[in-house]
């Protein structure tokens, strides 16, 4: 983007809204923004129509706040809650039908890098725990596949939250929801190990309540996939109304998941690495002399 | 084959560099051909460009509309009766004159793809027939609401219990109600003029809207036909991104449509009004699509003797084939019949056909489906215009051929008043016809 469609015809700022002065004022276009700076700039996503509490809408917004290129993004989503706050970003958000959104991402990408080559477009997926790993599984796992260059990031909220409470391929095994009245009868689908299967260059999993780690994972996420191939993001987003997790205890909650079945973890594929380090001077990726294969940074 | 196989050891580099280098012994370059295609307008495209006749199957003419239609993605999925064409798209890709292909994961994924690469920015083309027309109408029937000009071809066949893979037009009947525009061709002709016609009509601004080509599986896509075709050299200027009734998804241009109006997922008026607004922008494009229809098709319908017949035949896709048959006979007995073929379902012709058939006295419409849709469509334009006959009928489906004879019968009989034995009475209408006759079958649908 040349970051004129973000700015005024001249003379027409006085006749803009407050909301969209500050945006061209102090909003994150064109500029190197980090989540360690929230609260001194106007973020793309803001306002937005979720649950007090909502732990997906801080995951969401500080997702956005982590796009390497926020003005050269294309988010693309579908029914779920998490498109209510995504459609409200001040970047391009594609809603389409029911489960298609790496299928419309697929084309979308390919499209782009027709029209516009090596420039970056980045296209990333956000869509929740049921529209990827039930209907739209088959794309998904049909775009990993075939290595499209697009970021999918699931919102796991482990289930379906904007119909109302239903169990989801993501729900934990005995969970009683609506749709499961005896209790889940098989386990939460293992998303992780079908990307890395599938052929994703970078798999990740976080929990909202680590800011900086969700900035870094988005940040390889989509950097990655670029130029290397799929990467893949499933973060821990709680449902506090369907979970009745009361709204001071979402951080608490989002801990204690962490600490039982949403430790951090991340994949790279060698090729990721080498491509991070040469590209993107990531230290970490640089070739060390017999270093072991998985090397996962940071703490566990 | 013996250079090709020698080509890559020239420097090691990558095939594109390589020809850039330009050296004097060449492996032959398979782009050659489509590099050296150049831009015309479409006026000279359609209207003046000379053509040279080639005999070629239905599959094969869609591949030469896209051969010249500057095509830059397009997405394959088998399905009989349109694999053939598909893999022939993907014959053009290694040729290059696709720009770029790919086999989806089946039809669902594939219509959600088209409508990505259309919301990029590209032209995008896909095919698919019968049970993938009906596995794809969520994301078909999402084209014209986020306005996405693209092509997609259907080659009609059966979607009804039990499987087969036989011609049978009854997806049309859903096509017709998406917002889509809707061409039904005849031959194979049609198929390559109506495609190439087609991608310049979905991206006219005042249109912005999907073009579905429709033919009958088999009878065209199968058989041969002669089809009239400008030199392969010519195609298509490419699309103008930003040229649409709203702006692509390039991050180019402020977002629009749905990504600013989240609203239209509330329970409130405002959210009634704005579906109700972007469906009357849908079909009020429809509409707007008629004069480039004209232009570059020449005209929504033909027709042949209508003028002073008193009988007419109104038929579309390989049923107006066969009542162009019937219509000969029909004049070796000395009656006299018009034919009229309707191309393009969306729009309808209903202004042409209140026009041309005010002073029939019987119409009758054979159709390759069980539920008639088009002498739906008829009966509906011509009401209150027209005091003829209509006879639903001949209708054949399930893969059945159409024998002129049944169409022949159909006419003498209509003529005559005789009770017809292949057209059930409730599917006879009209001002002429006795309610009393018919009254028996009413009550029973």
């Amino acid at each position: 983007m040349s970051l004129d469609y973000v700015k005024f015809s001249g003379g027409f700022e006085k006749f803009m809204p407050k909301e969209y002065r500050d945006m061209v004022e102090h909003g994150p276009f064109g500029k190197k923004i980090s989540v360690s700076q929230m609260g001194s700039f106007k973020e793309i996503l803001e306002e937005h129509p979720m649950c007090a509490g909502c732990a997906m809408t801080l995951f969401i917004r500080l997702a956005i706040i982590a796009f390497p290129n926020p003005e050269d993004t294309i988010t693309v989503g579908t029914a779920g809650c998490g498109r209510l706050a995504i459609s409200q970003a001040a970047i391009p958000f594609v809603y389409g039908n029911y489960g298609d959104q790496n299928g419309v991402a697929s084309g979308l990408s390919r499209g782009l890098r027709l029209r516009f080559g090596d420039k970056p477009k980045d296209v990333v997926v956000i869509a929740g725990d049921g529209g990827t790993a039930d209907i739209g599984f088959q794309q998904v796992l049909h775009s990993w596949f075939r290595k499209e260059r697009f970021t999918t990031i699931m919102l796991d909220n482990e289930v379906y939250g904007n119909t109302g409470g239903q169990e989801s391929g993501m729900t934990n095994r005995g969970a009683v929801l609506k749709m499961a009245p005896l209790g889940k009868k098989f386990e939460k689908m293992d998303m992780l190990q079908m990307a890395k299967v599938a052929g994703c260059a970078y798999v990740a999993t976080v929990v909202p309540n680590n800011p900086r780690r969700v900035e870094s994972v988005i940040k390889k996420a989509v950097l990655i996939a670029r130029e290397v191939g799929s990467t893949y993001i499933q973060a821990y987003t709680s449902c506090n109304i369907e979970y009745a997790i009361p709204t001071d205890k979402v951080m608490e909650d989002a801990k204690n998941v962490e600490n039982d079945r949403y430790q951090f973890t991340e994949y790279v594929s060698e090729e990721a690495k080498q491509y991070l380090a040469e590209r993107y001077g990531y230290k970490e990726f640089l070739p060390k002399p017999a270093a072991p294969a998985a090397a996962i940074p940071n703490k566990a | 084959m013996s250079e090709t196989v020698k080509a890559p050891e020239t420097t090691g580099q990558p095939a594109d560099s390589a020809v850039a280098a330009a050296k004097p012994a060449v492996r032959k370059d398979p782009h050659a051909e489509a590099k050296r295609q150049r831009v015309v307008t479409p006026e000279y495209l359609f209207l003046e460009a000379p053509r040279t006749k080639e005999f070629i199957t239905g599959s094969e003419a869609a591949k030469e509309a896209i051969r010249r239609s500057n095509v830059d993605l397009a997405i394959a999925y088998p399905i009989t009766p349109q694999s053939e064409t598909m893999q022939l798209v993907g014959v053009l890709y290694g040729e290059g004159y696709v720009k770029e292909y790919y086999r989806g994961e089946e039809e669902v994924g594939v219509m959600a793809a088209i409508a990505g690469g259309s919301r990029a920015g590209v032209r995008c083309y896909t095919a698919t027939a019968g049970p993938g027309t009906l596995r794809g109408l969520e994301g078909i029937a999402s084209w014209p609401g986020h306005r996405l000009p693209v092509v997609a071809m259907f080659t009609c066949r059966v979607v009804n219990a039990p499987l087969a893979i036989q011609p049978d037009n009854i997806e049309v009947a859903y096509l017709l109600n998406c917002g889509m525009i809707v061409f039904h061709a005849e031959n194979q002709q049609d198929m390559y003029d109506f495609t190439l016609a087609g991608f310049t009509i979905s991206e006219k601004n005042d249109v912005t809207l999907p073009v579905g080509v429709c033919c009958d599986g088999f009878f065209v896509t199968h058989a041969r036909g002669y089809v009239r075709m400008q030199d392969r050299s010519m195609k298509l200027p490419p699309r103008e991104a930003w040229r649409g009734a709203v702006p692509v998804l390039d991050a180019e241009n402020p977002p629009a449509r749905l990504s600013r109006d989240a609203p239209v997922q509330k329970s409130n008026f405002m959210a009634y009004n704005i579906h109700a607004v972007w469906q009357q922008e849908v079909w009020a494009a429809v509409e707007r699509s008629r004069k480039y229809i004209n232009q570059y098709m020449g005209g929504l319908l033909t027709a042949e003797n209508v003028e002073g017949a008193e009988a007419v035949i109104i038929a579309s896709g390989s049923a107006a084939a066969q009542s162009r048959e019937a219509v000969r006979i029909c004049a070796e007995k000395g009656i006299k019949i018009g034919l009229i073929k309707i191309r393009s379902l969306r729009p309808f012709p209903t202004q042409e056909l209140r026009a041309l058939c005010g002073n029939a006295k019987l119409i009758v419409v054979p159709e390759f489906n069980y539920v008639g849709w088009l002498a739906k469509e008829v009966a509906t334009a011509i009401y209150g215009f027209s005091k003829a006959k209509i006879i639903g009928g001949p209708r054949v489906y399930g893969g059945q051929s159409m024998p002129v004879e049944l169409i022949v019968d159909e006419v003498e009989s209509g003529l005559t008043g005789k009770k017809s034995t292949n057209v059930a009475q409730s599917s006879v209408m009209g001002g002429a016809v006795n309610q009393d006759d018919v009254a028996h079958f009413m009550r029973s649908i």
